[in-house]
């Protein structure tokens, strides 16, 4: 089942940021599967379906750069699979062939005809869901096959999409993380309806890509952005207060800093808001909020933003776009200030806002040290009990936003989004890399 | 030996490449022809300049795909006018190339065909990403044997080495002189500036040798501790007859004597007969002692082939320091570090000062001549009164071309 899935597969919204990584993923999958020897006559494709033609050129190019760079990983491998193959003799000319074999399974298409012969759908186009329901209810009605969907989706419900266009449980949601070729976390969410053949299928396909899957249950946001969602709220309510004491522009210094520094993260907030793309934090806030009916999920000065045109995101060779921050080199340099409407360098008030929140404690190391330490538990349950005992203004902001970042997680759990606190704490691990789970006991 | 051959005014630049703060794998990186130069240029300095240098040799292996760049010997013009319409040529016998530029100018001495050589040796392998530089690297096997070779090819080679030795004398014991070995190579690099490893901040070194190899990743057998590193250098120094030293007002106390030497080759279409035995490098040292009128036990220090730490054991009975499966032991007791009965690479090898490949062999003899005459700073060792022989084994290949040569302080 799994096989005959694999050899037709069609990728929708494959120059994305996301449809990008799934495609290659899945080329490389599918590769693998047909240089077996039993394979040897079976052919296999991959669709890459994008309705920019642009953006399908500078894919060409992201992948096969990206394969050089899997193939001389896997070399050792390589030469195993290429063993027969006497022509092939030096690491270049393997690497070169694997390269080759990969991109041969692939068709670059801007039509979404090209998915009619397809098995299997991943969907990542844009985060609409009228768009993609008119897209899976136009496939159903002309495909050959009888096709599963796996959506990307970061928000819809699941249920949603099955039920609007007709899907009859073969749809399921397969979320990874961005990019897709690096993280390993991949949240599942299935309902009541769906295909357990394609959850066999998913599961099979999270495996051999070495994806951790988390499942999640089908509420909007899921469990990833239900939590960041939140959790980037708070920290904007956060600097909303602290800007009656500083201006906006120092408040989010302040709390960027807070979430980053003081609480061992690998970026600050605001920081991350503009790597997902303050336009897309605003996209799945829209639809979490009219679909789990809380209004709170709400962000003026998001919309504010828009509105002036500050939207982050990521360049096409992955740097930082500006947004709320500004970068040089991937490092922040200058915050926007809606009132100026221009940047503001950090410069000019960093020692000022720093003397205001006071010193990091004393055993604070840098979220590059702690993360993959071996002494990780007892170097963070250290630091917190140092942090606890402090009363400086940084200290309190971030013991604040620790709590409510853990009330956040265990509402998750007692929402039923997430079965349990482990899966909460995944999550956060191995899709935001944070170093410790959010529902901790750390300042109990 | 029908002449007198001495050695004197060697140079090394820096071993560049990982580990050192100079590295940056994405910024350009001087070429080729300015290590020629730098090395060739400080040699020349030490003799009285070009006009008392009568030829020169370029040792290297594989500047013509490392660098796209063959035809080293026209360099020698480059390094400094006066070498202009003398002699120049190129040698090749892959990592042994360096000692086949000394062979070659001690013959030129020899044959009275110039009384100051100019010996460089000189590679640059950063330029291609390693698993492409053993692409490169495998040239030093039989072309036959690449494609069911390892992608990491001469590791794999000694990687097979490792693991007949491990079936035959045991795993553990040999893992933990692989692990001794690199400690001295990494403490010895440390009192050298100009070494790879010069910047090694470990303090567990034993732990880190000890890694487990990962055959997924690597070879079966060795760990990348196991092995020399990536390396862009040169090294230089002159060869020169009694005449020569003269010629260039060098006192023979600043100089070493050639006492003995022997360039050693096996047939590189075949697989070693015994894999736990080094017998080319075992042959070598064997002719070159014999040569000298010496043995083993006189030599004060010698600068070895440690491509991969096993290569260093296997070398320790080669040499007959200790019995086949005694190596180990003979290791682990401290024997070869520093303060040892016989130092190995007082300036850590090619695994601590680095393996710029067709420099090894020069570098080596300029270590040797440091030692001897008390260069060498704050790598030196004693050279004791009744000992005072050193010498160099430069190994191209799985054990294929060695180059062996006994030096002594010059009186
Ligand atoms: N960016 C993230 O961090 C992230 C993370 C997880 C999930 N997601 C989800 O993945 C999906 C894609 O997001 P993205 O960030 O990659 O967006 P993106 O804008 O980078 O990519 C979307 C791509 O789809 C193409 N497209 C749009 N409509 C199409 C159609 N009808 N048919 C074919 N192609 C079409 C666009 O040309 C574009 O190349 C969204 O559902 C998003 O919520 C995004």
């Amino acid at each position: 089942m799994y096989n005959e899935r694999l050899q037709n597969v069609s990728v929708l919204g494959a120059a994305g940021k996301m449809g990008s990584g799934i495609l290659l993923l899945t080329a490389v999958e599918m590769a693998d599967l047909q240089l077996k020897p039993e394979n040897k006559n079976k052919s296999f494709c991959l669709n890459a379906i994008d309705v920019s033609p642009q953006a399908l050129t500078g894919l060409y190019g992201y992948l096969k750069s990206q394969l050089k760079k899997i193939a001389e990983k896997k070399l050792i491998q390589l030469r195993e699979v290429y063993k027969e193959n006497r022509e092939l003799i030096e690491n270049s000319e393997i690497i070169d062939q694997y390269v080759d074999d990969v991109l041969k399974l692939v068709l670059f298409s801007t039509k979404v005809e090209s998915t009619y012969e397809s098995s299997i759908i991943f969907e990542a186009i844009v985060e609409n869901s009228d768009i993609k329901v008119a897209t899976f209810k136009q496939i159903l009605a002309n495909s050959k096959k009888d096709p599963w969907f796996l959506t990307n989706t970061s928000s819809v419900p699941i249920g949603e999409l099955d039920e609007k266009a007709e899907m009859k449980g073969k749809i399921l949601g397969f979320h990874f993380y961005n990019p897709p070729a690096v993280q390993k976390l991949v949240e599942l969410i299935t309902t009541k309806n769906t295909n357990p053949e394609l959850i066999e299928f998913s599961k099979i396909y999270a495996k051999n890509l070495r994806k951790v899957l988390v499942p999640s249950n089908d509420f909007a946001g899921f469990i990833g952005n239900g939590h960041f969602m939140r959790d980037m709220l708070f920290g904007i309510k956060q600097a909303t207060q602290l800007s009656k004491e500083m201006s906006l522009p120092e408040a989010i210094y302040a709390v960027n800093r807070v979430s980053q520094d003081f609480l061992i993260r690998p970026m600050g907030i605001f920081q991350l808001m503009d790597y997902v793309g303050v336009d897309v934090c605003q996209k799945i806030l829209i639809v979490m909020s009219s679909r789990l009916n809380k209004s709170e999920l709400h962000s003026d000065l998001i919309d504010k933003l828009i509105s002036l045109d500050i939207k982050g995101g990521q360049n096409s060779d992955g740097s930082q776009k500006p947004g709320i921050l500004k970068y040089e080199k991937g490092k922040p340099v200058a915050i926007y200030s809606i009132d100026k409407k221009e940047y503001v360098p950090i410069e000019s008030f960093q020692k000022n806002v720093d003397a205001k929140l006071g010193q990091l404690p004393a055993s604070h190391k840098p979220w590059k040290d702690i993360v993959g330490n071996k002494q990780k538990e007892s170097l963070l349950v250290g630091y917190f009990k140092e942090l606890k005992s402090m009363s400086t203004i940084g200290a309190s902001l971030a013991k604040e936003y620790h709590l409510s970042s853990k009330n956040i997680g265990l509402e998750l759990v007692s929402d039923k989004i997430s079965d349990n606190a482990d899966n909460v704490n995944t999550v956060m691990l191995t899709g935001f890399f944070h170093a410790y789970g959010p529902i901790n006991s750390y300042l109990d | 030996m029908r002449r007198k051959v001495y050695m004197t005014a060697g140079y090394n630049t820096i071993s560049l490449g990982s580990g050192r703060k100079e590295f940056n794998p994405k910024k350009p990186r001087p070429g080729i022809e300015h290590y020629i130069k730098e090395a060739g240029q400080a040699t020349l300095k030490m003799v009285g300049g070009a006009k008392n240098v009568d030829e020169s040799v370029i040792g290297n292996f594989m500047s013509s795909r490392f660098v796209k760049q063959a035809h080293l010997g026209a360099f020698a013009p480059m390094i400094d006018e006066g070498l202009k319409h003398k002699p120049s040529l190129s040698v090749e016998g892959a990592c042994a190339s360096g000692g086949l530029a000394l062979t070659s100018g001690i013959r030129s001495v020899l044959a009275e065909t110039a009384d100051v050589v100019l010996a460089i040796g000189v590679e640059v392998q950063n330029t291609v990403k390693a698993i492409y530089g053993a692409d490169i690297l495998a040239g030093a096997g039989w072309f036959a044997d690449r494609k069911d070779g390892h992608a990491y090819f001469f590791p794999g080679q000694f990687s097979n080495r490792a693991g007949a030795y491990f079936e035959k004398y045991g795993r553990e014991k040999t893992r933990q002189a692989f692990a001794v070995w690199f400690k001295n190579a990494i403490e010895n690099a440390r009192l050298c500036p100009t070494a790879q490893e010069y910047e090694n901040k470990v303090e567990d070194l034993i732990g880190l040798a000890l890694t487990e190899p990962n055959p997924k990743g690597f070879t079966d057998h060795l760990n990348v501790f196991d092995c020399s590193k990536v390396s862009d250098g040169a090294s230089s120094i002159a060869i020169l007859s009694e005449e020569g030293l003269a010629k260039a007002g060098i006192p023979k106390s600043e100089a070493v004597e050639i006492v003995g030497w022997a360039l050693v080759t096996d047939d590189i279409t075949k697989q070693p007969e015994d894999p736990t035995v080094l017998s080319t490098v075992g042959q070598a040292a064997k002719k070159a002692l014999a040569n000298a009128k010496i043995t083993v036990n006189d030599l004060a220090t010698i600068e070895m082939h440690d491509c991969f730490s096993v290569a260093g054991l296997l070398t320790v009975e080669a040499l007959g320091l200790a019995k086949p499966g005694e190596g180990a032991d003979y290791i682990i007791n401290g024997n070869t570090a520093r303060n040892g009965k016989l130092p190995f690479n007082t300036t850590g090898g090619l695994i601590g000062w680095g393996h710029p490949t067709g420099g090894t062999g020069v570098h080596q003899a300029v270590t040797i001549w440091e030692q001897l005459t008390g260069k060498a700073g704050a790598a030196q060792i004693t050279i004791p009164q009744n000992r005072s022989y050193g010498m160099t084994l430069n190994m191209g290949g799985d054990d294929k071309t060695v180059v062996a040569i006994v030096y002594k302080r010059a009186e």
